[in-house]
């Protein structure tokens, strides 16, 4: 199995390729949207890419699951997610960083949840898994 | 009436890859504004070839049944500028197909006026990747209906035109 540092290499290499940014651009932390300028479309293309970088399978909806809360009231209240809405979250994306965005849970903000760490710690769990 | 942007198909294996040509008049409308006095093909016009042979590769696939639409253009490179006379060679492979969408990668080649090949030769004119989403099933119906736009006919027409023209060939004495 490649090293933390391989995969997190391979993965911004992808979105070099996906998303025609420079290399020095791409931080951990970096966003898919707000910083690297990811559209939805894009997903799609990242999903594709890994697949084929990693050789593992990414069901639908795994890596970035489109609207989590289909507009849920127990889960967002007043355009914040609840502590169910968060629980939800945890489950469905456990290897998101949810440190952050707990303490100011803006259902707008849910997007910078994608960041360049977080796909490579989703694609570390699928190669634990894998083996 | 739909602009198509490739004479006929060459090659064609299903899901796989696909293999058609275009040839250049100076008749064609756009040689006469593309450039005025240096008629040069619209480079947009070369990845629209590429993008209606990769189309119509991924639509194939899957019996036609899904709304194929290109979705981005992830890269495209030049190597030089395409004239009339030339004629063109759209190579096209299909890198991923999933349910949700499908990515080719292509290579166009200009094949020297008056050869008759059907084998590229020399190194691509132009090379990119195309990436292809299939409308949403449930969404889409809602608002376009039952009836696929993408394939209505004149691209699907072409696949049929040239199995017609491999039967005629195979059957000639």
């Amino acid at each position: 199995m490649p090293s933390q540092a391989e995969i997190y290499q391979k993965v911004s290499a992808t979105l070099v390729d996906a998303l025609n940014v420079e290399q020095e651009e791409i931080k951990p932390t970096s966003t898919l949207q707000g910083d690297l300028g990811a559209e939805s479309i894009d997903f799609l293309d990242i999903v594709f890419r890994l697949e084929r970088e990693f050789g593992i399978k990414i069901p639908r909806n795994e890596l970035f699951p489109e609207s989590i809360f289909q507009g849920d009231p127990e889960f967002v209240q007043n355009g914040k997610v609840t502590a169910k809405g968060l629980e939800e979250l945890r489950q469905k994306m456990p290897f998101a960083d949810l440190s952050g965005f707990e303490k100011n849970p803006e259902l707008s903000a849910i997007s910078d949840l994608f960041t360049v760490e977080m796909i490579a710690k989703y694609i570390e769990g699928k190669l634990q898994n894998k083996k | 009436m739909r602009w198509t942007w490739i004479d006929r198909f060459l090659k064609f294996e299903s899901g796989k890859t696909a293999r058609a040509i275009r040839n250049l008049s100076l008749a064609e409308d756009f040689f006469e504004q593309h450039l005025p006095g240096y008629p040069i093909m619209p480079a947009c016009f070369i990845l629209e070839g590429l993008a209606q042979t990769g189309g119509i590769l991924v639509g194939e696939a899957n019996d036609f049944k899904e709304k194929v639409v290109l979705a981005k253009i992830t890269s495209a490179k030049f190597a030089r500028e395409v004239v009339a006379g030339e004629c063109l060679l759209y190579d096209t492979e299909i890198v991923t197909l999933r349910p949700e969408g499908a990515s080719i990668a292509g290579k166009v080649y200009a094949l020297p006026a008056g050869t008759i090949a059907e084998e590229p030769q020399g190194p691509p004119i132009a090379e990119a990747e195309i990436f292809f989403a299939h409308l949403d099933q449930s969404r889409s119906q809602q608002i376009f209906g039952e009836k696929n736009f993408v394939f209505s006919g004149e691209l699907k027409n072409l696949l049929g035109l040239a199995k017609a023209q491999t039967q005629r060939t195979d059957s000639a004495p």
